[in-house]
């Protein structure tokens, strides 16, 4: 029992500190990027940073405007945030390094990404605020229907892997191969409806600051806003980890199966974690690169493009999968 | 008992996210003002509430989003027992996916995924 809340207190902090640590990281790769050097005067390279910007946060005086829906104003940022690190616990970081193993963890971790967008609608229609609620049905409308597309892209793999649990999934990418040859498409789609579900640029209408100021989190002083702030990183490392568990092949990689006991786990945590981190860099990229999306755009995509492509992956590996 | 993990770890977080709340209130005394507790907008005075008719196209996304979903969900146990159910299953499925195309067809036709403003 102590071991297991070791364990869970571990992996709480674990994810926490990455994803403090990933607002650091995207701005020195932005800062690279534009040719300008980023965060530089806390600590050497800025590594200080984040502990600076809690800081600054903490002592931000924290106050609930006169006209917001008070319960669900104080409760919105805690439905974001808790669903965004409890899927973590379900994720296979490693050869037998996880905190639960379940049966059907793939459908958990969907499930929890789902009740993320609650907080949301909770913080848009509570602030009643126009920017803010404006900025929630947007960030809804996008969030529901890009996780279409995101159910439909995993089907294939159900299909091939016969298995709703993550840890399953690797170990037949271990055996097998990685799931991104074999799906590919089902890869692309994944990997584009992950960045408008985290609404992240080019996808982040949600917070389009020259029109919607800070988007669905503006009324949201001090804390508030950091634990928003920390649950769409925290999504954004989510994403990339079950992207690299999924398709990516998890902790496996070349020479795993040479190796046993604890070797075995660290050198599958180091893959699992490279590969993440090569994720999170192409998010960041992403951001850099591409203009903002134009609204009916970005809506009639997923419509019109994305959900036809995940029917057509399923069909598609499915007949193979029967003929084969 | 897995399960029980993941109760665990949803109490340890919601306090630590409670924890993180409370600790802004606490450490910052709050001096309120008039315009301080209004709502952020233009500057001006704020004339009514934010709680105002908004466009119906995304009730209809959220119409066909349920359809799709639930679709989904109804894809997820044929999928994980493909081997088991075969030709049978596949056959299966194909009228299923196809009865829903045709729904799709008649939305877009009526203009349901064409959002404007």
């Amino acid at each position: 029992m102590f071991l297991v809340l070791v364990q869970i207190i571990t992996m709480i902090l674990t994810v926490v500190m990455a994803v403090a640590y990933m607002t650091w990281m995207e701005r020195k790769i932005i800062g690279a990027i534009q040719n300008r050097y980023g965060v530089k005067h806390t600590g050497p390279f800025g590594l200080l940073q984040p502990f600076a910007d809690v800081l600054k946060l903490i002592t931000k005086e924290s106050f609930s405007p006169d006209q917001v829906n008070k319960p669900l104003f104080k409760v919105a940022p805690l439905i974001v945030f808790v669903p965004a690190i409890l899927s973590f616990s379900v994720i296979p970081f490693s050869y037998g390094l996880w905190v639960s193993d379940i049966s059907v963890s793939l459908l958990f971790v969907l499930a929890m990404g789902s009740l993320g967008t609650y907080g949301i609608v909770f913080a848009g229609w509570s602030s009643n605020s126009k920017y803010p609620m404006i900025s929630s049905l947007r960030s809804t409308a996008q969030m529901i229907s890009y996780e279409v597309p995101l159910f439909l892209s995993l089907i294939g793999v159900i299909i091939l892997t016969g298995s709703l649990s993550l840890k399953e999934i690797v170990e037949y990418q271990n055996e097998h191969m990685w799931l991104v040859f074999p799906q590919i498409l089902g890869f692309l789609l994944f990997a584009v409806s992950a960045v408008a579900e985290t609404n992240r640029a080019p996808f982040d209408l949600a917070e389009a600051e020259t029109e919607l100021v800070g988007g669905f989190f503006t009324e949201y002083p001090s804390m508030g806003f950091a634990l928003f702030f920390l649950a769409e990183y925290a999504s954004m490392f989510l994403m990339s980890a079950v992207a690299v568990t999924v398709f990516l092949g998890g902790w496996s990689g070349p020479f795993i199966n040479h190796f046993d006991g604890s070797a075995k786990v660290v050198i599958g945590l180091m893959y699992f974690v490279i590969k993440v981190y090569v994720l999170m860099f192409i998010f960041v990229w992403l951001r850099a690169t591409f203009p903002r999306l134009r609204y009916d755009q970005l809506m009639s995509f997923a419509w019109l493009y994305l959900i036809p492509l995940g029917l057509f992956n399923i069909i598609l590996t499915a007949v193979l999968a029967y003929i084969f | 008992m897995e399960y029980g993990y993941i109760l665990l770890t949803f109490l340890i977080v919601l306090a630590l996210g409670a924890t993180l709340l409370a600790i802004g209130a606490l450490v910052r005394p709050s001096v309120h003002s008039k315009f301080k507790l209004s709502a952020y907008e233009s500057g001006m005075p704020i004339l009514d509430d934010a709680h105002v008719s908004f466009n119906a196209r995304y009730y209809l996304i959220a119409v066909m989003f349920v359809i799709f979903d639930i679709e989904t969900i109804f894809l997820i146990p044929w999928a994980v027992h493909f081997d088991v159910l075969g030709l049978f299953g596949l056959i299966e499925i194909f009228i299923f996916i196809t009865i829903l195309i045709i729904g799709y067809f008649y939305a877009y036709r009526k203009g349901t995924f064409v959002i404007k403003g």
